[in-house]
């Protein structure tokens, strides 16, 4: 991992936390569909990192998160849920010894792998961060068009980042 | 050991997460007062359902004891079912009163259930709210002494809070210098032939052998005889004197008692509270 990686992560990270924090904090469709972009940091964070690397950074944006939605812990048990089915679904998918890509971004892995990808960790996301938020199983029906709702303009989002800083490689 | 520190390593994804895990959700519980109101809520339902299973059983050991009483119940109201088969001709009997128009009205009525050996007693008469009885109303003893209040009436049926009940207080006064005193019972004494007169003035000398009447200002009539005094100065940590009074009523006995009807009550309750009424 060079130094040119982590900058453009840590300028990355500052970038979707500001966006979401001072954006897309403001916005949403009667609350029901509120999107939470800063997911796509996980999502694009390079093959190698450690997974106790990537627990903790996950955690860490999570708790970010929480500070300024004062909703202390919801946010980072999502982001660590987000990680587990991030390790899960690329050890199932790739084969681990033969990637030889550096991040698992729309540009490198195509558009189908990645929707895919984007939007098992998004749902599951969702779906913690929701019931976490309720917190009870009787709303279970609004809860779950809330988060549907949510993860389709969130999807929506990422996909229109994907596209925009989209680089031709020689796939 | 060391393969076992192989397979957390081989699965550390899994165990990582669980750690995460459940140091979000710690968080998310111990942070969010709604969130833990629910946890703390939820926990309270398991404990009170543990209890109510619980009392479930309780309730089934006691059985044998319950059907005893009841059994004993059920002989009692079969004897005064056979008294009962006689009709109850009692009227609405006028009292004469100096004044022209007639305030009180006397009512008789059968004890059907009474007890005197409990804490709180409730007697059990055989008039009800088609006889006119109505919550709160003066009940005494036919030749001399008071009974209680009435407590709750039915159509044909009322309950009678005696004089023998944590609540029940009546006012009385002193026949000689009509000094006011409330009569209560219990407070250390349980005998059903005694009570106590509180809160009467420092300034009022009670001897033994004084009467007890009833003062006119709570649902009964004035003038009632309630009982003597048995025991002059009992010491109280309060500045009012306290008296014992042998009652005259005998509440083991008692057959019939008279409901008092007062026919302004419910226009003193009015008055009172004009408020409330409406």
């Amino acid at each position: 991992m060079n130094s040119r990686v982590i900058i453009v992560n840590v300028i990355r990270w500052f970038i979707l936390l500001f966006v979401q924090i001072f954006l897309l904090k403001n916005m949403g469709f009667y609350d029901l569909s509120t999107p939470f972009i800063y997911v796509l940091f996980l999502l694009l964070l390079p093959f190698g990192i450690p997974n106790i690397l990537l627990y903790l950074l996950a955690f860490a944006t999570g708790l970010t998160l929480d500070a300024f939605y004062d909703t202390m812990g919801v946010h980072a048990t999502a982001c660590v849920v987000l990680a587990f089915v991030r390790i899960s679904f690329i050890s199932i998918s790739l084969n681990k010894d033969a990637i030889d890509d550096p991040e698992p971004s729309l540009s490198y892995m195509g558009f189908q792998w990645f929707s895919l990808y984007a939007f098992l960790c998004v749902i599951t996301h969702h779906l913690v961060l929701f019931f976490l938020e309720t917190f009870r199983l009787t709303e279970i029906g609004y809860t779950l068009m809330r988060c549907g709702l949510s993860c389709i303009f969130t999807l929506l989002l990422i996909l229109l980042v994907e596209f925009i800083f989209y680089k031709r490689t020689s796939r | 050991m060391r393969n076992l520190w192989i397979f957390i390593n081989r699965y550390n994804a899994f165990f990582l997460f669980i750690i995460f895990f459940l140091v979000g959700i710690y968080l998310t519980v111990k942070n969010n007062s709604y969130q833990r109101s629910v946890t703390l809520n939820s926990s309270n339902e398991v404990v009170g359902t543990a209890y109510e299973r619980l009392n479930v059983f309780k309730r089934y050991l006691n059985l044998g004891m319950v059907n005893d009483s009841l059994a004993a119940e059920n002989a009692k109201l079969k004897t005064s079912l056979l008294a009962l088969t006689t009709i109850d001709s009692a009227k609405d009997v006028k009292v004469v009163d100096t004044v022209t128009n007639q305030q009180y009205t006397y009512l008789a009525a059968k004890v059907v259930k009474n007890s005197i050996t409990l804490r709180n007693n409730v007697i059990t008469i055989n008039k009800g709210e088609l006889d006119g009885l109505t919550r709160g109303m003066a009940v005494i003893a036919p030749q001399r002494g008071v009974v209680g209040f009435i407590l709750d009436v039915s159509a044909h049926l009322a309950t009678i809070q005696s004089l023998l009940h944590k609540d029940a207080k009546i006012s009385v006064s002193l026949k000689k210098n009509n000094a006011l005193g409330s009569l209560v019972w219990g407070d250390g004494n349980f005998d059903i032939k005694k009570a106590f007169i509180k809160e009467v003035p420092n300034h009022i000398k009670i001897n033994v052998g004084d009467s007890v009447l009833t003062s006119g200002l709570g649902a009964f009539p004035a003038g009632i005889l309630v009982g003597r005094v048995s025991k002059a100065n009992v010491a109280t940590n309060d500045n009012f004197l306290s008296a014992e009074v042998n009652l005259y009523t005998d509440f083991s006995t008692l057959q019939y008692v008279y409901v008092v009807k007062n026919k302004f009550a419910e226009e003193q309750k009015i008055l009172e509270n004009p408020v409330k009424a409406k």
